[in-house]
């Protein structure tokens, strides 16, 4: 398989920013997952969640690592198109497209069977700053999809102060990660989302911040 | 770079490996209590040193750029951890800007400047930049924040930039270097005494609300320690006469102390143990900064009494 040499300059590139401009607290980096296939899911709050989240796995793993992101919003320049899809291979997300005919996620599932780690945001889009709004089900099809890969939920708390939503100007503040135990798809489809969504807030919880008002 | 210089950052890296192969041995031999956790603060230690070193060692105008980093990381996790308003996001952008500013009138050594930026400029303009956003709800708390984040992380740092810009007509044959190693080594040296003789014969609880583990019998064997090293080092590093050495090892191991125990306090108002997690064993950079934000700029303006600037 041909290496893409753009984006392990753009992880290192990225790693740099992250550790000097950002830095990251993470508790339990060792259930970050080291092999594919895998799900990261994770909060939604700024554009830098994902480039935060691809810091956190190892230049050798990082050829394996795929965000899922939306199509519309990142297709939509040539330049912002080059660097999603051919940079930091993300798998772009057709949303609201799905018919008999057309699974927007069969392209995630591909990528799941040939052993990669996506990176997944279940709200769909961002949120409000520092806040986790409803998960979509998009994640339940796609776990439903491949039962047996493990999800492993991941925190991100604020990132939504250094860059919001609709905000240009980037303010250095530390962010702080919490990773959860991997999780599986459950039958009971409400069920499921229902833990995710309690296993989230249970990993907000944990670091006790103060509400940003 | 004096030869006085080069051999006490070797005598510093010695002393860091026989503490290694002691601790390493210790352990071998009868087991010691939190050997892992004591085992990782010191891995961090080489790499602490290794940076001190880079410091002392680098042409002066490389070393405040180190010295400004370690301001910026120590800001950027005071300003994450305490509690702010929304409204003031981007307020802490000008309080970044600061430091570069700082740091260069250190460079140039504009004493002047140097002295008020921070405290009458900088004050001015992030109070009067928060009033612009006409949020009057908690200002005074959220302004208070900002300039205490700044005093400490940013003007008080600062002063070991400046130590080492310290002409040599200073009249100490090792310049400005020599009083910086003088004052980062008796400040660390204080910790690791408070600490060794407070787990060997604590026993009176010194501050139990703010440092639970912190004892009467750790604090004064720190400042006996770190005076009888103070007497010690100075001939070789400064110019001080056995008093002026006695008087700032002992001003270094208060200060060094009330320098921990408020950031003790301002740690447990914000509820955290540590401020980031980017030294693996000591917390962040704060935490091992802490004692240095109150006895830099002590023993800063101690030189500048009894040798001008």
């Amino acid at each position: 398989m041909a290496i893409n040499a753009s984006k392990y300059i753009f992880s290192i590139v990225t790693k740099i920013f992250v550790f000097v401009f950002i830095g990251v607290n993470v508790r339990r980096k060792n259930l970050i997952p080291n092999n594919g296939p895998a799900i990261v899911v994770a909060n939604h709050n700024s554009h830098l969640d994902t480039i935060v989240l691809m810091s956190l796995f190892s230049l050798s793993k990082i050829h394996l690592v795929r965000p899922v992101a939306s199509a519309e919003y990142f297709l939509k320049n040539r330049f912002l198109s080059w660097l999603t899809t051919r940079v930091i291979e993300i798998i772009p997300l057709e949303h609201g497209k799905a018919s008999k005919d057309f699974n927007p996620l069969s392209a995630a599932v591909d990528a799941l069977q040939q052993n990669k780690i996506l990176i997944f945001f279940p709200e769909g889009t961002r949120g409000e700053p520092e806040k986790i709004v409803r998960l979509q089900k998009g994640i339940v099809h796609l776990a439903s999809y491949c039962p047996k890969v493990p999800i492993t939920p991941v925190f991100i708390h604020g990132l939504g102060k250094t860059l919001p939503k609709g905000e240009r100007v980037f303010v250095p503040f530390f962010c702080d990660i919490f990773v959860g135990d991997p999780m599986f798809f459950e039958e009971d489809k409400h069920a499921f989302l229902n833990n995710l969504t309690e296993t989230f807030k249970n990993l907000a919880t944990e670091g006790h911040f103060h509400d940003w008002e | 770079m004096h030869p006085t210089i080069e051999n006490s950052l070797i005598a510093i890296w010695i002393i860091f490996f026989l503490s290694y192969a002691l601790i390493f041995f210790l352990h071998k031999f009868a087991k010691i209590k939190n050997y892992d956790d004591i085992f990782v603060r010191t891995k961090s230690w080489f790499f602490l040193i290794l940076i001190f070193s880079a410091i002392i060692f680098a042409k002066k105008s490389l070393a405040i750029y180190i010295l400004a980093f370690i301001s910026f990381l120590a800001f950027k996790e005071f300003i994450s951890l305490v509690p702010n308003r929304k409204s003031d996001r981007r307020i802490p952008l000008w309080a970044y800007l600061s430091i570069p500013i700082q740091y260069y009138w250190a460079s140039i050594t504009w004493y002047g400047m140097f002295i008020v930026f921070i405290p009458v400029y900088m004050f001015a303009l992030i109070a009067f930049r928060m009033v612009i956003t006409q949020q009057t709800e908690g200002f005074l708390r959220a302004i208070g924040i900002l300039h205490w984040g700044l005093m400490t992380t940013v003007f008080s740092l600062s002063h070991l930039a400046y130590l080492l810009m310290l002409p040599d007509r200073v009249s100490s044959p090792t310049g400005g270097t020599g009083f910086l190693l003088y004052l980062v080594f008796l400040t660390q040296f204080n910790d690791i005494a408070q600490y060794i003789t407070g787990k060997t014969f604590g026993k009176r609880p010194i501050l139990p609300r703010i440092s639970p583990k912190k004892t009467w019998e750790g604090f004064l064997g720190g400042c006996i320690a770190t005076t009888a090293a103070a007497l010690l080092i100075a001939p070789f590093l400064t110019p001080f006469d056995w008093q002026k050495a006695l008087l700032s090892g002992s001003l270094i191991a208060l200060a060094g102390f009330a320098g921990d125990v408020t950031l003790s306090a301002i740690k447990r108002d914000i509820g955290v143990k540590d401020m980031s997690s980017m030294i693996p064993g000591h917390g962040g950079v704060m935490d091992r900064m802490d004692s240095l934000t109150f006895t830099a700029p002590q023993f800063f303006y101690f030189v500048c009494y009894f040798y001008g600037y």
